[in-house]
């Protein structure tokens, strides 16, 4: 077991784009270890991406199963992660372990169709809606080198269009 | 060197809105040496109005100097209070309430006083309203901790409603995920 150092923003590192994953090999799956183990020891942490370690390769860990009352499929590896469909429009409230003492309202998707492979190298394709799929568009985003931060939408401006379009 | 101590004080300015208010202030201020916190600058019925945090070794006294000649030019009224905040303090909200109604007398009154009966604590709360003059609405969206949990704001904006059925109120339950 190992909890990996996480980087914080405004460490430059978050903005690098990472590169697919291409052998599931031993190595891999020793890394995925670590990676989760430093996820659970984040208090309320649900997600992970290994960016957010310094390892610059398209792997994402998820796991909401500890939210009440919500859709999803438990604990999970998603390497090389796609998401082929989106739809609705959501604001929720988001924080990131890369971000300490930050949070805010960021508008995501409200449902996704997703292709992710898994630890073993097999693909999967996951139907996700709510905390889960803004957790993965989240965990996505680092994979891209943008963090929430660069997604915020203020209330004021919801208030105000919902003025213009009533 | 002996480095003096910082403070912390809230800078509050308010007058008629016009272009480069904010770049003018927050220059002089930062060639002053002086740093910036929280902040929260907005437009409000044609008015310009800032509350500031400014942390400086200056004194509330210096502070007014650097300020007024500028604040007497862009015709803003200045008010400075040195206070006890700190940066870093953070409360992240558990409920939201979302509240419009055509009626506008004493709407915020009434809301807020049976959320506060209830135990809810107001970090934000903005409030518009739209409409025309003749048909006006008012639209007012609150953030806070619901310190008695949220069934007991349920049940206090139930009351309300049965008295007031004008008032559309919607409460949302905030969840913050970290990842
Ligand atoms: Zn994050």
């Amino acid at each position: 077991m190992a909890i990996l150092d996480l980087l914080t923003y405004p460490d430059v590192r978050l903005k690098s784009v990472s590169t697919p994953v291409t052998s599931f090999d031993e190595k891999l799956h020793s890394f995925i270890n670590d990676l989760e183990d430093t996820m659970r020891a984040g208090p309320g942490s649900v997600g992970i991406a290994a960016p957010q370690v310094g390892h610059f390769e398209r792997i994402v860990i998820v796991d909401v199963s500890s939210k009440r009352k919500i859709k999803h499929h438990g604990r999970l590896i998603l390497i090389n992660p796609e998401i082929i469909e989106w739809d609705g429009l959501e604001i929720g409230r988001e924080g990131c372990m890369s971000v300490p003492d930050y949070t805010a309202n960021v508008i995501r998707a409200k449902t996704i169709k997703l292709i992710a492979f898994d630890e073993k190298g097999i693909e999967h394709q996951y139907d996700m809606e709510a905390y889960e799929a803004r957790v993965v568009q989240h965990e996505i985003d680092h994979l891209d080198g943008l963090l929430f931060l660069d997604r915020i939408v203020s209330r004021r401006n919801d208030l105000f269009r919902r003025k213009v379009y009533k | 060197m002996n480095l003096k101590e910082t403070k912390w004080f809230m800078v509050t300015l308010v007058g008629k809105d016009q272009i480069g208010i904010v770049a003018k202030i927050t220059t002089i201020l930062y060639e002053a040496g002086c740093n910036l916190g929280e902040a929260s600058m907005l437009r409000l019925g044609g008015n310009f109005t800032i509350m500031l945090m400014v942390n400086s070794q200056a004194s509330s006294e210096d502070l007014e100097k650097l300020l007024q000649p500028i604040a007497d030019n862009l015709q803003l009224h200045l008010h400075i209070d040195a206070i006890d905040g700190q940066l870093h303090q953070h409360q992240v909200p558990n409920v939201r309430v979302s509240v419009h109604s055509a009626d506008r007398a004493g709407i915020v009154a009434k809301v807020t006083t049976v959320l506060a009966e209830a135990g809810l604590n107001i970090l934000e709360l903005e409030s518009d309203v739209g409409g025309n003059e003749t048909k006006p609405f008012y639209i007012m969206q609150i953030e806070g901790i619901a310190t008695l949990g949220l069934p007991a704001l349920e049940l206090a904006l139930q009351t309300l409603f049965s008295k007031q059925p004008d008032i559309e109120v919607k409460l949302e339950p905030i969840e913050t995920m970290v990842m």
